[in-house]
């Protein structure tokens, strides 16, 4: 069983927040899926290993040669909120946060 | 005077060439039509008609290049690869201001070789779903019976090539993104071998999974863009450095003595009478055209879809920590800390699907729950990829329905996680063992809705399905059928 406190804390681990209704149907929607996912303990695994890839590649390395990038006037295009070329973002360094 | 009904590339190339049409009256044939279908179908999100027709006008001018098939030809590309100058969402609330400033290498390839992008097509949000109904910009719905999904994620490429809205589009597949939905709207789709086709560009959703691939109505068309996208590329380490053959080559080919595979867990209970019958019709057409077909058994098949959905939502969880609010994308308005930055970006900006993700995603990855979860589902993997190996030493292709079931109707499975996940059970393995996979037009339910035959060969080896599938629709006729658009009063 998923608890609301577990699924509270992965919730912060993700930087995500639900409100008290939305906390109480990912609880159950959560608790239904790794119900579901947990039938994969039928499956004996003993002494195998992991596929996280499935390409033969090993390391893929590049020359370290400087590029040209798109610039900066392109980069920030995209940026919510910007001043003076720059982006603009709430105080990092605040006493009320942990 | 354009109706791609009853075009091909290399029909419209000739009108091209021959100066029948130009590539502006082509273009501007392409939205007139678009125009009249979008409102039953909305297969696209953005249309690109100002810049597209600024194109054909160039291309006009230059005249289009007799050896080059593609050039001048109008094609959709699902909105989660990244266009220059062109809006680009993943159908997401969180991106749906976000202007690429860079091409995906899928892209590049294509503006060489003078294509025309139309628009960006509907999609489940950051490819997460399997009928397109999670889409921050509304419901595609399929042009057989409007009152259905096309599938998912791919649903908006699926629907505007069914719907004869473009010729050709993009899609994706992570675990059947491109084969369900080609098979819910008759059409042609595949999912390259993984690394064939470079992801740069690509909005990353599960990494080891994801891959580019093509949608059409005929297979010649999917071999020729195929052709066109594949290849090695040094901005993405996982595309491979094999050699690229010419998918064409494979078409107009005997198949006498081809070795067919078909599982039975493919053909089990869970999988619609329907498409029982159209698959086992399919089999006998491949038999009849002199290839060998026998059951074997895959045992890891139900588990292949617990084990894709921590992998997939492990590797996404990790993939959208990009999307934090500050330097793209959506930003949470009155926000006073550098985390609720975060925190009520991505919660206002995220649909509930992606969150369920990147929530069991979290939870499979987190402290104490690592090896239960996923490492379990990364050896349940091996398992998975182990028995394709062993079936490809004695087999070329591996043959089973697309889907379990034909197009399900808009609303029915979207409140049921786990029934929505389950409806990838028979897509998902190719995915897991980085497999090339296509769905091949095979026939129709009682209500006249189309079924897909799926046929996976071993690792880069596109082109015996390429041959097998060509084979098929040259004995078949399901390809052919138009659709009726009926339905939508609601």
């Amino acid at each position: 069983m998923i608890s609301k406190e577990q699924v509270t804390h992965v919730a912060d681990l993700a930087r995500l927040e639900f409100d008290e209704a939305q906390l109480n149907n990912f609880t159950t929607q959560l608790d239904k899926i790794v119900d579901f996912v947990d039938q994969l303990n039928e499956v004996d695994t003993t002494g195998i290993e992991p596929t996280t890839h499935v390409t033969s590649a090993v390391n893929v390395f590049r020359d370290d040669v400087p590029q040209k990038g798109e610039g900066r006037a392109a980069l920030l295009k995209n940026v919510p909120e910007e001043r003076d070329g720059l982006i603009r973002v709430p105080a990092i360094i605040d006493k009320e946060e942990d | 005077m354009v109706d791609y009904f009853n075009e091909d590339i290399t029909s419209l190339h000739d009108k091209l060439v021959r100066k029948e049409i130009s590539v502006r009256q082509l273009v501007e044939a392409t939205y007139d039509y678009i125009d009249k279908t979008e409102g039953k179908v909305n297969a696209f999100i953005t249309l690109n008609k100002e810049a597209a027709l600024k194109q054909a006008d160039a291309l006009d001018e230059k005249g289009v290049d007799p050896d080059n098939l593609l050039s001048g030809i109008p094609l959709g590309i699902k909105d989660n690869i990244v266009t220059k100058g062109l809006k680009t969402t993943a159908a997401s609330h969180i991106l749906d201001n976000f202007m690429p400033v860079y091409n995906a290498t899928v892209m590049d390839k294509l503006d060489a070789l003078d294509t025309i992008t139309v628009g960006k097509t509907n999609m489940d949000e950051f490819a997460m779903g399997g009928s397109t109904e999670t889409s921050y910009f509304g419901k595609t719905h399929n042009p057989w019976n409007l009152d259905k999904v096309p599938g998912g994620s791919s649903g908006g490429s699926a629907a505007a090539v069914a719907a004869g809205e473009v010729i050709a589009a993009l899609g994706t597949d992570t675990g059947g993104s491109i084969r369900q939905p080609a098979a819910f709207n008759g059409i042609f789709g595949i999912k390259p071998t993984y690394g064939r086709v470079s992801r740069w560009g690509l909005m990353a959703f599960g990494s080891s999974l994801d891959q580019i691939g093509v949608m059409s109505r005929t297979i010649k068309d999917s071999a020729l863009v195929l052709n066109a996208i594949s290849g090695h590329d040094e901005h993405d380490g996982t595309s491979a450095a094999a050699d690229v053959p010419d998918f064409t080559a494979a078409l107009n080919q005997d198949i006498k003595g081809l070795k067919i595979a078909v599982p039975k867990e493919y053909m089990d209970e869970g999988v619609d009478d329907d498409v029982v019958s159209a698959i086992k019709a399919a089999i006998a057409t491949f038999e009849k055209l002199g290839a060998t077909v026998e059951e074997v058994t895959l045992p890891y098949t139900k588990y292949a879809v617990p084990a894709y959905y921590i992998i997939a939502s492990s590797e996404a969880s990790s993939n959208l920590q990009r999307y934090d609010g500050i330097r793209y994308g959506f930003r949470a308005k009155d926000v006073n800390s550098l985390k609720s930055v975060y925190v009520r970006s991505r919660s206002e900006g995220f649909g509930d699907e992606v969150k369920r993700r990147i929530m069991l995603g979290s939870f499979s990855l987190s402290a104490g729950y690592y090896d239960a979860y996923f490492k379990k589902a990364a050896q349940v993997r091996t398992l998975v990829k182990r028995d394709f190996d062993q079936l490809f030493e004695k087999y070329d292709l591996v043959l089973g329905p697309t889907a379990p079931t034909s197009a399900f109707g808009l609303g029915e499975k979207i409140t049921d996680p786990v029934t929505m996940y389950l409806n990838d059970i028979l897509t998902i393995p190719a995915n897991l063992a980085g497999i090339p996979a296509a769905s091949v037009p095979a026939g129709f339910s009682k209500d006249g809705l189309p079924i897909g035959v799926q046929l996976m060969a071993k690792a880069l080896d596109e082109a015996t399905i390429f041959k097998a599938a060509d084979a098929f629709e040259r004995h078949t006729d399901f390809h052919n059928q138009v659709p009726a658009f009926k339905g939508g009063q609601n």
